[in-house]
């Protein structure tokens, strides 16, 4: 270890009266340096150019938390003219490190309660300059190094985005021992979130560094901080505290559904939930869509859009209070949501794949392509200035309050008295007035049906239309399971999606490509009328529809196989079992 | 990695103040740095204020029976490290003949290597008791970008095994007709090699230039041999100082000439050897 990592030992003033106190505070701090001198000489820090820059950190992830799922943490530390990344958890692939080992150190024992593994994380860093990391940086224009390398794949398509800022002057005193050699430092930092509205200022903390090949004179000035009044060991890095200290925690968003439902709970009230939680979902991502910080705002505000529907469909009724009209009315402005989105979307796809569909061209060139390209980019211009118009819209605004509101009203009307009701009704005769565990099996029941008995009538002979509407029947299906994920067993939930899934893609290739294959036609009927589609392009054009139209077909071989692993004799024998586990009594069992 | 070696046959010619000081400047300029104190006496060691003493000997080390990164102190500064020197270093040479019988045991090699038998490996190609420093240097590589050994005055199996291992010497002169004539002697043994020779930067230390014999040797080597450096170390008492101070010039007096003339030097040796 070149440069002292953390001894393991965090402490923090965490008594409230210490952090909102600075003399008492200085108090605990005169109290450890004086504890630390019953064994150490103990001498400030002389401050070197290089350390005494703006001491901020700004960590990043992408908006989905790419990085912390992959138990990663990277940090942004401004240097003079540019800064530093620093990425920290547990080493990637052999080969994955860019090459560049003069920016790769191992840093022994990061912060104790930092999670699992510090033992193998490892720090890889890398020097950066312009960009100021209050800006996202999209994966795509990441400065080549090494930590750019280790995080390209992972981000992608993503951007990078700052997620908390925290300044925190900090002052360092070396131990020495009787030598007066330096074998350990103590680290004392006074941190504050900077933040609008407000900054927020966090509990100090202390560190002890080690020097390597002094562990044990570290260990020694961890005993005697520990032993101090006011100090405790942190419970989490600093990282999670400034997010706590926002309201926040790392993993707090995910597009999947995630409802807090049981089965015991009125089914109206599991509904609403779910349908809150996409409402989230829908608000969450707005922010990201208008400022087009990357490509998969749009796309999760869209599914969110689309799951609604979905649930409107599957258990619109069970929304007490809710008239027809008034479920009617949601699930078309829902429509019209999801219409609003759908011409960007349909660019991102084609542009996303767009160097992948470049490289695979066997008789054009990737540069015929390039009029093809800038054409996309021109028209999705366009249509995400219609697209943030409507978001931006008071009809958009009406919609999310209004549907929040409703389903709040919901919710509470069936808090935790209405529960003892339905479960006093024994007996519920229609699913959409019990509970969430009968409304869950009845409807993925009925779900899987459909897709069971329409992918059976399907021939080598049947249109295109009817993979097409199984297609739809399946996305339905595949939401139910999501939806009432909580209620079903874990592994074998994760079986019968896995499957779906398969056959999801297979049929999601068919049609797909077919929309695709249409859609270049028509973009290159346009690019020639507007006198801008060279020769060589639309023959490139052409190829990229050849190709796709192998890849049908190849998908429409394939579906037999998907689709008989899904919904074959084992698929519903599974299908049963995972549904049967929600009930608990024989009578309920007889009640569906 | 790049591997710099301060050594001279010939004692009391400054190779401890070069090796402490430009493995500090390394450090300063960037380059995560690991300094090895081989000399037993242990005087780089004690510059930096760190124990002349190593877990299970110089024994433990040679013969890999503990990893060379467990020895491994960290020093005041920020990359740089060091490896102490150890009293049993002293012996180094039987521990490098025992590591190079112990390798050669199993017996298809054809043995002729008895313990107390004398290394016999000038002949360049690099026996296995020649490369044993070299060996126990490689797995630094992933995490230094340089290493300087600091090494005892004499010509030994060890310093064969540094001249093996080195990819630049660093051959502090003192102006005298003696020092000079180590010079050649080691630029013919490396001439001698049949392998990859380590390139030799020869550099004027402890210069008084107001000895009339200094100068005139100094202005005949340069002359004639180019792998003397144009950068001199003057003879200044505060470089005495270091062991005083246990720190590098460049550290407790970083304005001073001496401070000055080892970054001259280090600039020198940098441009010279990339």
């Amino acid at each position: 270890m070149m440069t002292p990592g953390l001894s393991g030992f965090i402490a923090d003033g965490g008594d409230p009266q210490v952090r909102d106190d600075p003399q008492a505070w200085e108090g605990t701090a005169a109290a450890v340096l004086e504890a630390l001198a019953a064994e150490f000489e103990v001498v400030p820090e002389r401050r070197t150019a290089a350390a005494a820059g703006d001491p901020r950190t700004t960590w990043l992830d992408t908006f989905d938390w790419r990085l912390h799922k992959a138990g990663l943490t990277l940090e942004y530390v401004p240097l003079r003219g540019g800064g530093e990344l620093r990425l920290s958890g547990p080493a990637g692939p052999a080969g994955d490190g860019g090459g560049d080992v003069g920016a790769e150190r191992g840093a022994a024992g990061a912060e104790r309660g930092a999670g699992p593994g510090d033992a193998a994380d490892q720090v890889t860093t890398q020097l950066v300059t312009g960009r100021p990391p209050s800006r996202p940086h999209p994966a795509a224009s990441l400065p080549a190094g090494p930590v750019s390398a280790r995080v390209a794949g992972l981000i992608a398509p993503r951007a990078l985005v700052p997620v908390v800022t925290v300044a925190a002057p900090t002052a360092v005193y070396r131990l020495l021992n009787s030598d007066r050699k330096t074998v350990a430092r103590l680290v004392v930092s006074r941190p504050t979130v900077i933040g609008s509205p407000r900054s927020v200022p966090l509990p100090p903390r202390l560190a002890v560094t080690e020097v390597r090949g002094y562990q044990g004179e570290a260990r020694r000035a961890v005993r005697l901080i520990s032993a101090v009044p006011g100090i405790r060991a942190a419970a989490e890095p600093l990282f999670a505290a400034a997010l706590r200290a926002l309201g926040r925690r790392p993993g707090d968003y995910s597009n999947k559904v995630g409802a807090q439902i049981t089965a015991a709970m009125p089914a109206a009230a599991a509904a609403a939930a779910i349908l809150l939680r996409l409402l989230d979902t829908i608000e969450a991502n707005v922010v990201g869509v208008l400022a087009d910080t990357d490509t998969e705002f749009l796309h999760d505000l869209r599914v969110g859009a689309r799951r609604t529907r979905s649930a409107l469909k599957l258990f619109g009724d069970a929304l007490t209070g809710l008239t027809a009209e008034e479920l009617a009315f949601f699930a078309a402005e829902f429509k019209w949501v999801g219409d609003l989105t759908t011409p960007v979307r349909d660019l991102d796809v084609h542009l996303l794949g767009f160097e992948e569909t470049a490289r695979a061209l066997a008789a054009a060139k990737p540069d015929d392509l390039e009029p093809f390209r800038a054409y996309l980019e021109q028209r999705r211009r366009k249509e995400f200035r219609l697209l943030a118009r409507g978001l931006r819209s008071a009809r958009f605004a009406a919609l999310t309050q209004e549907w929040r509101a409703r389903l709040s009203e919901i919710q509470r009307e069936h808090a935790p008295a209405a529960r003892g009701t339905a479960l006093r009704s024994g007996h519920p005769r229609k699913a959409a007035g019990g509970t969430a565990g009968l409304l869950a099996a009845e409807r993925t029941r009925v779900s899987f049906s459909k897709v069971a008995r329409r992918g059976a009538a399907i021939t080598a002979d049947s249109p295109a239309e009817s993979l097409h509407d199984l297609r739809k029947r399946c996305k339905e299906l595949r939401y139910a399971l999501e939806f009432f994920a909580p209620l079903h067993d874990r592994a074998a939930s994760a079986n019968a999606v896995g499957d779906l899934k398969r056959l999801q893609d297979c049929l999601g290739d068919f049609q797909d490509t077919e929309i695709q294959i249409g859609e270049i036609r028509a973009i290159a009927a346009a690019m020639l009328a507007a006198g801008e589609a060279p020769a060589v392009t639309l023959l490139a054009m052409g190829e990229i529809t050849a190709g796709l139209a192998a890849r049908q077909r190849a998908a429409r071989a394939d579906f037999e196989r998907r689709f008989a692993a899904f919904a074959g004799r084992d698929g519903q024998r599974r299908m049963s079992a995972l549904l049967l586990g929600r009930y608990r009594t024989s009578a309920d069992i007889r009640g569906v | 990695m790049r591997i710099y070696a301060a050594y001279n046959i010939k004692g009391g010619v400054g190779k401890t103040t070069t090796a402490v000081n430009l493995a500090y400047l390394a450090a300063e300029s960037g380059l995560r740095t690991v300094l090895w104190d081989l000399d037993p006496q242990g005087a780089a060691s004690f510059m930096f204020r760190i124990k002349p003493k190593v877990k299970g000997g110089g024994r433990a080390i040679i013969s890999g029976k503990r990893p060379l990164d467990d020895a491994i102190k960290g020093t005041d500064f920020d990359n740089l490290d060091l490896i102490p020197a150890d009293f049993t270093y002293r012996a180094m040479d039987l521990l490098l003949n025992a590591d190079r019988a112990s390798s050669a045991d199993g017996g298809k090699s054809g043995g002729g290597t008895k313990s107390g038998e004398g290394a016999k490996s000038e002949d360049g190609t690099g026996s296995k008791s020649v490369r044993t420093l070299a060996r126990l240097l490689a797995t630094l590589a992933a995490e230094y970008d340089a290493v300087f050994l600091d090494c005892p005055p004499s010509v030994s199996l060890l310093s064969e095994n540094v001249l093996y291992a080195a990819d630049v010497i660093l051959v502090p002169l003192i102006p005298t007709t003696l020092s000079v004539r180590t010079l050649e002697q080691l630029s013919d043994f490396v001439a001698g090699l049949k392998r990859r020779r380590p390139q030799i930067l020869a550099f004027f230390s402890m210069v008084d230039r107001r000895k009339k014999l200094h100068r005139e040797i100094m202005e005949k080597l340069s002359a004639e041999r180019d792998e003397v450096t144009a950068t001199v170390i003057p003879a200044l008492s505060i470089i005495e100082a270091t062991s005083v101070e246990r720190s590098p010039v460049t550290v407790f007096a970083p304005g001073s000439s001496a401070a000055k003339a080892y970054r001259a030097l280090w600039a020198e040796i940098r441009s010279r050897t990339q």
